[in-house]
């Protein structure tokens, strides 16, 4: 009998199939690709300073009205959570999954002595470090120094971008970037990198180019790996047509398949709004608001919701009053939100910043980030956090 | 045995950003003496003053001062105006600086100036004050390190990165006094979180005006007793600097910290011991050290040559010196410096550009791979920097690589580097080696250390049509190696 290739591969998903197809791999069509078990971590970078006082609205504070004359978010247009707390009226997928005890909100999330800086925050957020040290490596780079000794492909944690955060830089391993998993290093030259890489052995004595050459190596086969598991259980839910949302369902697809990634990363930016806050804001909450709520869903129907925990970080929030400008400038403290079927606490899991209690105009923090980190990294990942972090941090109770 | 033409190749990379490709011959013929006697007459001379702003900034900005005293807010439009305009003007100062590294002959006083950037790291808004530091910079990198500590700590880019004008009797802000310490001279664990209290006093009335002048404002200023060390005494700013100069540490400090970046990252204690005490007994002269260093027999050994990762800077400079070319889009290498991860000020914070290892992650690796190509327009721009939100404050990304999507069969249209290669002196430095001997010259002149792939592999991808094609191709490749990423 002879089949043609295309015809096959059409009926194959069938189940005409299903005899020739191996038992691990029909799994599948229950929709299990991968047992459950397999625990992963979703992070979504805010860049740029997100305002958590127009996300997560203290919709029955004077101050927060007074402070914010024109920006402030009406009690009535924001999404009702509970008696006090409102959310961006664009956050529907978020009111959905705050109902549904899908979601944690953390408030007043930062560090002693804030830095204003983007640059220097954010540093500070990937790193984990204080705020007047300086660290080279990232949290989530260090957690694959930690766990991934020996392992061959940097694909433990992934970065959906064209450039690597800091966040994923280790002192020895590195995760890797790539947005389109089709298109890793789309170049001409790709076949001449894969003959030099090829012709390098390993045998002789360390230099330091045999670093290169060894992270070359990796990137090529992490390259062909990362391509073959996006396509092994591809996503076949609707997702919008927005970045955002293309990234998480690159994300989602390679969830379903067998690859090793635990930490993926991806951001979404510019939240910076000293200008126009509110067209801005409401852009980019729209196109997270869609994309999240469609991951969400698309995670359910494979059973894998429970396995993932997504949270969101910004490197500060803003300032309480708006300036003249329509928006706000660069503040501090802020809130997190933190998705997944595995949260232990749900809903508004700590007060809502004291706008009675400010420094100078900016919110005063009440949880170290870095706890919230150690926490991941211990009860999620079950890594050594206090090995990663270089401190004992208390652990949360989220998950 | 190390060859001469190896051993100048690595004197080129180490004090300057490598070979030019009029210089390839001569490489050849004479000695590393020779070689660095030249470089550094060629840098004895004073730099000129690197001036990126224009006269419209520049009436702006004097017109601010002017009026600073009398009109206390800006309107939202000229505020803006300004700040874009002072974007533009940092990035211009970019590109000139970059220019002179590639084209200066004063290599060794670039490199110097290069190296003091990353070690006087500072992030300022304001061109004036960047370009006034780099002016200190270049001015001093081969002088003494006392004037070049002492000019840099009362720079207004200096004074207003590290919140000195918030340092005041009363409300001390250490942040100057604990960087000066930590970064600048000693290092850390040599001083007291006591010291940095004391010494942080001593700066108190420290500042830069609107103008970018050093001010000494007597009233916020703690004329109190100091014990900064174990000296004690009615101290400024000046006498703590000298304090720090004093230490040995400081001398040591900063060599070790030279030899890592000169020489190998693997330090010789001996080697640095010996330099650093020569460096203290010539009070701190920049210009004997450097000499110490590339006059000895052992920055020419073998475990020296090719064990450095070159920096993003020096990857760009380093093409262009050896491929001279001009650039219709120069704003493209900027785009290249933020996805290398090495935006000319712009350092990740007041430590600087960590370096080595640090520069290389899978996809800056691929990215400095494919640069030549880029440069070559056999390969196209299609990745993505991340947005630097202190640079954009706020605004949308102008720099938005989209613009440069293109393909080959749109011509030059929408190629980020559009570089047009001048090979002839390239190629004419090639011109009496027989063909069979090309490749071996072509790696001679432009690796550091031997390669680990076989001919084979070059002359598959090169072009041998004819002898110039193949010379071309085959040096594209060549730079499209891991080999090529060290010097």
């Amino acid at each position: 009998m002879l089949i043609k290739r295309r015809e096959f591969l059409q009926v194959g998903s069938l189940a005409t199939a299903s005899f020739m197809v191996p038992k691990f791999l029909k799994a599948f069509e229950t929709g299990k690709a991968v047992p459950p078990g397999n625990k992963v971590v979703v992070i979504l970078q805010l860049s740029g300073g997100n305002d958590g006082l127009n996300t997560v609205i203290p919709v029955r504070n004077d101050i927060y009205y007074r402070s914010r004359p024109k920006l402030g978010i009406e009690k009535t247009k924001a999404l009702s959570l509970t008696d006090e707390v409102g959310l961006h009226p664009e956050l529907t997928a978020f009111a959905d999954a705050f109902h549904n005890g899908d979601l944690g909100i953390l408030n007043s999330v930062g560090y002693p002595n804030p830095d204003r800086s983007h640059f220097r925050s954010m540093d500070i957020w990937q790193t984990a470090s204080a705020s007047n040290e300086y660290i080279t490596s990232g949290w989530i780079g260090r957690y694959l120094d930690a766990q991934c000794n020996g392992c061959g492909k940097p694909t433990q944690a992934l970065e959906i971008d064209d450039i690597l955060s800091l966040a994923l830089k280790g002192n020895e391993a590195n995760g890797l970037a790539f947005k389109d998993p089709r298109r890793l290093f789309g170049t001409s030259n790709e076949k001449f990198f894969k003959d030099i890489s090829s012709q390098h052995s390993d045998h002789h004595e360390e230099q330091p180019v045999d670093y290169l050459y060894k992270t070359m190596a990796e990137t090529l086969s992490s390259a062909d790996y990362i391509f073959k598991q996006s396509k092994a259980h591809p996503s076949t839910a609707q997702y919008p047509n927005t970045n955002l949302a293309k990234d998480l369902q690159t994300i989602a697809s390679l969830i379903y398949s067998d690859i090793n990634t635990k930490v993926y990363y991806v951001s979404l930016g510019s939240f910076d709004t000293h200008i126009n806050q509110e067209q801005q804001q409401q852009r980019l909450f729209k196109e997270m608001n869609d994309a999240v709520g469609a991951f969400i869903k698309d995670l359910k129907a494979n059973n894998r919701f429970n396995d993932v925990l997504f949270f969101t970080f910004s490197e500060f929030g803003r300032r309480v009053s708006q300036n003249a400008s329509g928006g706000t400038d660069h503040g501090t403290a802020n809130s997190m939100f933190l998705i997944g079927g595995g949260l232990k606490e749900k809903g508004i899991i700590n007060a809502l910043p004291d706008l009675n209690d400010l420094d100078e105009g900016d919110l005063k923090y009440k949880v170290d980030f870095k706890n919230v980190y150690a926490t991941v990294l211990n009860k999620w990942l079950s890594a050594e956090d206090e090995k990663i972090l270089g401190k004992k941090f208390d652990q949360l109770k989220f998950i | 045995m190390v060859p001469n033409q190896l051993k100048n190749q690595h004197l080129m990379w180490r004090a300057g950003f490598g070979p030019a490709a009029d210089q390839l011959e001569q490489l050849q013929k004479i000695t590393p003496d020779q070689l660095f006697k030249a470089l550094q007459k060629a840098s004895s001379k004073k730099p000129e003053y690197l001036d990126a702003t224009d006269d419209y900034l520049k009436g702006l900005v004097r017109g601010i001062q002017e009026e600073g005293m009398r009109k206390k807010e800006l309107d939202k439009d000229e505020k803006k105006n300004i700040q874009q305009q002072q974007r533009q003007a940092i990035k211009s100062l970019n590109l000139l600086w970059l220019e002179n590294m590639v084209d200066s002959d004063q290599q060794l006083r670039e490199k110097m100036a290069f190296f003091w950037h990353g070690h006087f790291a500072s992030r300022n808004l304001n061109v004036f004050f960047q370009q006034q530091l780099l002016d200190v910079i270049r001015q001093n990198a081969l002088g003494s390190f006392r004037d070049l500590l002492h000019e840099v700590s009362k720079s207004a880019a200096m004074l207003n990165f590290l919140n000195a004008n918030q340092n005041r009797k009363d409300h001390p802000n250490e942040n100057f006094a604990r960087e000066v310490m930590e970064l600048f001279t000693m290092g850390r664990g040599n001083y007291s979180e006591n010291d940095i209290k004391e010494a942080a006093r001593a700066f108190t009335g420290w500042g830069a005006n609107i103008k970018g002048e050093f001010v000494f404002r007597k009233f916020t200023h703690d004329d109190g007793n100091k014990t900064v060390l174990g000296k004690t005494g009615n101290f400024d700013g000046d006498n703590v600097l000298d304090i720090l100069l004093e230490q040995k540490q400081t001398s040591s400090y900063i060599t070790q910290k030279i030899y890592r970046f000169f020489v190998n990252d693997n330090v010789d204690k001996q080697k640095v011991q010996w330099l650093a005490d020569r460096f203290y007994k010539s009070d701190y002269d920049i210009s004997k050290l450097m000499e110490d260093i590339f006059t000895s027999d052992w920055f020419y050994d073998e475990k020296n040559i090719g064990v450095r990762i070159k920096s993003p800077i020096e990857l760009m400079a380093g093409i262009r010196r050896i491929l001279p070319m001009k650039l219709e889009n120069e704003d493209a290498q900027l785009l290249v410096q933020r996805v290398l991860g090495q935006v000319l000020f712009y350092p990740p914070n007041v430590a600087g550009w960590p370096g080595g290892k640090n520069w290389i992650d899978s996809s800056t690796l691929m990215m400095r791979m494919r640069l030549p190509q880029m440069f070559n327009d056999t390969d196209e721009f299609n990745v993505k920097p991340k947005a630097d939100d202190d640079q954009m404050m706020g605004r949308t990304d102008d720099t938005k690589p989209n613009v440069f999507k293109g393909n080959k069969t749109m011509g030059k249209v929408g190629k980020p580097i559009n570089a047009e290669i001048s090979w002839n002196n390239y190629l004419k430095s090639f011109n009496s080696v027989p063909r069979e001997q090309i490749l071996l010259a072509l790696n001679n002149s432009l690796l550091q250390i031997k390669p680990a792939y076989g001919s084979a592999v070059i002359d598959h991808y090169a072009d041998a049509q004819n002898r110039e094609s193949y010379l071309k191709t085959a040096t594209i490749q060549i730079m499209s190696t891991p080999e090529y990423q060290m010097c």
